[in-house]
Formats: structure tokens, C-alpha cells, sequence
């Protein structure tokens, strides 16, 4: 059924701090490995070694520079589903095999339903779903839904595989329909945003901004131009002047 | 958007099909003679069934494409699939009606044609539904949509009725002159509203960074093209628009006015225009995909390394054309 379901009060997804994320791709490759083998098709690789590698990835991180000059700053920016409410890939598939769950509003694809149409994928904003070339079906974030309910392993492994794996704790998962929760404080203390507002999508996912930053004023001179401009002491004032007056 | 060859085909084909098949319906067409009937029909269903093949062999699961009529009450390609079925089981069941002498109620054309045109709506309205491609998601994509259907349906009736020894009347041409000529004027409309207004979002509002300053891209995400670049960062036409869209004219609109007024009489001179007026069609089509700009683009504004991600910028003529 491709009609959204009533909101859920619950909303697991996402907070992803732009602030300290420092693009190590670690996220990216524990997605693609855990996806591979979990839920759905694997996820493929093709010609990974070649000119021209091709595959489907569940979670990609861009980087960004935002500013100029002095002021310039990196910004590394990971992209993956943003488990919306108001999901244009779940209502755009015609078969049903795009879905959102009612209980906690994970968006998924039934891969023995999906005909591979690519729709779902030309309606959502973020490029978040990706046809996988070799199976012929999209693929997308499930949100680790085979981890984050998995009795058989570990309580501390029960989130999602880019969570656990991120080095320097710039991705938090937790239920954002619970204005109590850690996530939802979280957003709230740091002014956590939606991404792309204007495409009415409401996403679950939220991204906290760069913190503000002490702003460079005038730049500062090199070290070469410092070193240049100083006046030498002692035997090297002596030695400065002798090779002057040879030449 | 990337233009795949199999989605021009079926709007464009299934379209002029559709359009045909409307006219047909009205009932000026004398198919009394058995062989008559069985042309007519055969290239109605024809043209419409081969746009529908194509599209579902463009799909990475031809054998699931049942599934797709199940989800009517929320997507307007399952809408097109249901809508696509009807009019082919409506005009079988009206063909053969004709072909048992019967002749069908008013009621029975009326019908048909609001399915034929609800189709055609629900074809143009799997783009324009589409909030993230913003020159589509406008209601000036299924008017012209349905204005190419039902003018370039007016010529085929031209030219099939001169197959069938029934020259169309002067003041049809003259009807289907003026179709044809109002469908490419609102193109222009549509045309125009595509280089004026600035659509769409920035890179700075699609990453929430703007307070930060200018926002540029740094370092794309992966190092081949990916599947959004290939389907979604097609956007090479540009330099060639203005081109692209004279010889979309020429063939679809000047050349079937010339054609409709001065040459009505002759078969092979009506079979070019009718040729050239669907290779203006496909031509159109073209560039309604490959124009279009989706929002995830934004993303990758500024990724070139000059080797395999340079389709996404470059403004040179693409491999596809």
C-alpha cells in the first residue's frame, strides 16, 4: 500500500552533526558492508578496481566548503534516506513495493515487488535511493532495520551500522517523535534543520549546522613573510651586512 | 534528466495513438469495409501498444509490471497503467461493435474519450507530479501533454483517412492545422517559462549552509558517476537548445501546417508530414527530459574532475545525440 500511512508517533532516523563530522567515509563503508549481506539484495560492486566502477551505496558523504577566504571552512555533509514523513518516493511507486511502516516510520522497498520503474527515485529530493545496476531494484537506507531490533546481538550494536562505526560520534539515531529523547534535545539545542524545506517532504533525518567560529578579521601574514621581515642579531647582523657590501 | 530512449517512444508514440484513437471514436471515418477496420485499428493499437511496450522494457523488471496497476489511489503511473488497460479493452470492445454493425451510442464516445484523455493526463502527470523536477511540476506540462496528443492525433486521422480512400474534408484539415499550431504555441509558454523563471534551489539552501558564506563544492562524494548522475545530472542540452527546439518546430509544427494546406490530396506528401511531425514530437521529448533539472543535481554542483563526472557540467554536444 503506497497511500502514507497516519504519522507514527514513533519516528526513528537521524542527527547528523555537520560540525564534527571530518569525512573519514568510515559511515559509508560499514553501511555498504552491512548492507551487502542483510536486508534485501546485496548491494553491488562492479569493476570496484577498474577505470570505471559501478554500484549501488546506501550512504554517500559529499564535502562542502562554505565561505571564502580566511573564513573558509570544510564542511563534510553525509546524504542518505531521510525517512520523511510526508514521503513523495513511497506515494510515486506504483506497485506498492515502496512503503513506509506504520510503527516506526522506516521507509523500505519490498525487492520481490519493486519492477525497477525508478520513479521513487526521480521524486525524492536528496538522492537517497540508488537502482541497484546489477538487480535491477532500488535500494535504499533501511535504517539498519535488521540491526536496531536484533535480539541476537549485543545491545550496544542495536543502532544503525553508520552510527556505531562513526569515529567521532557525528551521527546519533534515536526517535525523533519523542520531543524528550536525546536526539530530540539535541536538535533542539542546536538548532537542528531540515534539508531542502521547500520540496514539503518533512523529513525525519535532521543535520546540525557548523557551529559559529571565531571569524579571521585580516589575514594573517606568512611565516615566510614574517621571517623576512625580521631584523637578524649578532653574527648574522655581521654576515647580513658583509654579503650586502660584497654585492 | 537523463533522456532514455524508451520513455520518448512511449509519451510520444502512445501519445499520437492515444490522440488518433480519439478521433476515430467521434465516428467521421466510414469502416464499413472489413479491411478498413482491420487497418485502422491494427495502426491504433499498434502505435499505442508499442509506446506501452517500450516503457514497460525499460523497466528493471518486465516481469513484475503487472504489479504496477495496483497502487492507483497514489501514483499516477499505476493510474496511467489502469487508465492504459481500459482504453484498450474500450476500444477493442467499440471496434468490434463497429465491425457487428452496431453504431455506438453517444454515450459509448463520450466515455471512451474521457478515458483516452484521462490517460494521456495521467502519462504527462507522472512528471508533473513531480515537485523535485520544477520546470515539469507545473499545470502547463499535462496541458501540452494532451495538446500534442490530441493535434498530432488529428494529423494521423488526416493521413489514415486518405489510406482508407476518405480524403479528410477541407475544414478538418483546417481543424487539425489549428490543433497543432495552439498545441506548439502553449510549448512556448511552456518554453518560456522554463528560461525565465529561476526554478528550483541552491546549493547554499539545499545544504542549510549558507550562513556560512558562498558554499561550494569541495570534493564529490564518490569517484565515477553514480546512478543519481546518470538519471538525474543530464544536463548537457543547454548549449544546443535553441537549435534543438528550431528543428522541434520545423519538423512538428511549420513543416504539418505547410503539409495540412497545400498537399491534403497527396498520400506521400502527407506520410512525410506525418513522419516529420513525430520526429518534432521525439525531438521535443527529447529536450523535455533533457532540459529538465532535478533538485539532487544541486548536490553535485561543481563536480568536475574533466574525466568521468564531467557530464554533470560540461556544455559540449552529449553522446546520446
Amino acid at each position: 500500500m503506497t497511500n502514507l500511512p497516519e504519522p507514527s508517533a514513533i519516528k526513528l532516523g537521524l542527527v547528523i552533526d555537520l560540525d564534527i563530522c571530518v569525512g573519514c567515509q568510515a559511515c559509508v563503508v560499514n553501511c555498504k558492508e552491512w548492507n551487502t549481506s542483510g536486508y534485501g539484495a546485496p548491494l553491488s560492486d562492479e569493476n570496484a578496481y577498474g577505470a570505471n566502477p559501478n554500484g549501488a551505496w546506501l550512504n554517500r558523504v559529499h564535502a562542502f566548503q562554505a565561505g571564502t577566504g580566511e573564513n573558509a571552512r570544510t564542511v563534510h555533509f553525509p546524504k542518505s534516506c531521510l525517512h520523511c514523513e510526508d514521503a513523495p518516493c513511497v506515494t510515486a511507486c506504483p506497485t506498492g513495493a515502496s512503503f513506509k511502516r506504520e510503527e516506526d516510520g522506516i521507509v523500505l522497498v519490498n525487492e520481490d515487488w519493486c519492477i525497477g520503474c525508478g520513479l521513487c527515485a526521480w521524486s525524492c529530493p536528496y538522492g537517497a535511493r540508488e537502482m541497484d545496476p546489477a538487480e535491477g531494484v532500488m535500494k535504499k537506507c533501511t535504517l539498519c532495520v535488521d540491526r536496531i531490533y536484533n535480539e541476537n546481538i549485543p545491545e550496544e550494536d542495536r543502532v544503525p551500522a553508520c552510527v556505531r562505526t562513526c569515529p567521532t560520534n557525528a551521527r546519533h539515531f534515536g526517535d525523533l517523535g519523542d520531543p524528550d529523547s536525546d536526539v530530540s534535545l539535541l536538535v533542539a539545542a542546536r538548532g537542528g534543520i531540515d534539508l531542502l524545506p521547500e520540496q514539503q517532504t518533512k523529513p525525519v533525518n535532521k543535520y546540525l549546522p557548523p557551529r559559529p567560529r571565531r571569524q579571521v578579521e585580516q589575514a594573517p601574514d606568512s611565516l615566510l613573510a614574517i621571517a623576512e621581515a625580521a631584523t637578524p642579531k649578532g653574527f648574522w647582523k655581521w654576515m647580513d651586512k658583509t654579503l650586502d657590501k660584497l654585492g | 534528466m537523463h533522456p532514455a530512449w524508451s520513455i520518448i517512444f512511449f509519451t510520444s508514440v502512445s501519445g499520437l495513438g492515444l490522440g488518433l484513437a480519439g478521433w476515430i471514436v467521434l465516428g467521421i471515418l466510414d469502416l464499413s469495409r472489413f479491411v478498413h477496420l482491420l487497418f485502422v485499428s491494427g495502426f491504433t493499437f499498434g502505435l499505442i501498444g508499442a509506446g506501452l511496450l517500450s516503457s514497460t522494457l525499460h523497466l528493471g523488471h518486465p516481469e513484475r509490471a503487472w504489479r504496477a496497476l495496483s497502487q492507483w489511489r497514489s501514483s499516477w503511473l499505476s493510474r496511467e497503467g489502469v487508465l492504459a488497460v481500459l482504453v484498450l479493452a474500450a476500444l477493442s470492445g467499440w471496434f468490434l461493435s463497429t465491425f457487428l454493425g452496431n453504431v455506438p451510442p453517444l454515450w459509448a464516445k463520450v466515455v471512451l474519450i474521457a478515458l483516452i484523455t484521462a490517460t494521456v493526463y495521467a502519462t504527462s502527470m507522472i512528471y508533473a507530479s513531480l515537485r523535485t523536477v520544477a520546470c515539469w511540476h507545473h499545470p502547463l506540462t499535462p496541458v501540452c501533454y494532451i495538446m500534442f496528443s490530441v493535434s498530432g492525433g488529428s494529423l494521423a486521422f488526416v493521413w489514415l483517412s486518405a489510406v482508407v480512400n476518405q480524403q479528410a474534408s477541407d475544414w478538418f484539415a483546417y481543424v487539425a492545422g489549428g490543433l497543432i499550431f495552439a498545441a506548439w504555441v502553449l510549448k512556448f509558454f511552456w518554453w518560456r517559462r522554463l528560461d525565465t523563471k529561476k526554478l528550483g534551489s541552491t546549493l547554499a539552501s539545499a545544504t542549510g549552509l549558507g550562513a556560512l558564506g558562498e558554499v561550494k563544492t569541495l570534493m564529490p562524494p564518490h569517484t565515477s558517476e553514480n546512478y543519481l548522475q546518470k538519471e538525474m545530472g543530464f544536463v548537457v542540452a543547454r548549449r544546443h537548445a535553441v537549435k534543438l527546439r528550431a528543428i522541434s518546430v520545423l519538423l512538428g509544427c511549420i513543416l504539418p501546417l505547410l503539409g495540412l494546406y497545400m498537399a491534403i490530396e497527396s498520400l506521400v506528401l502527407l506520410s512525410v508530414v506525418l513522419i516529420a511531425h513525430l520526429a518534432g514530437i521525439f525531438v521535443e521529448r527529447w529536450l523535455f527530459f533533457a532540459e529538465a533539472k532535478h533538485v539532487v543535481s544541486t548536490y553535485y554542483t561543481g563536480v568536475t574532475d574533466g574525466t568521468t563526472l564531467s557530464r554533470t557540467t560540461t556544455t559540449s554536444c552529449p553522446s546520446t545525440f
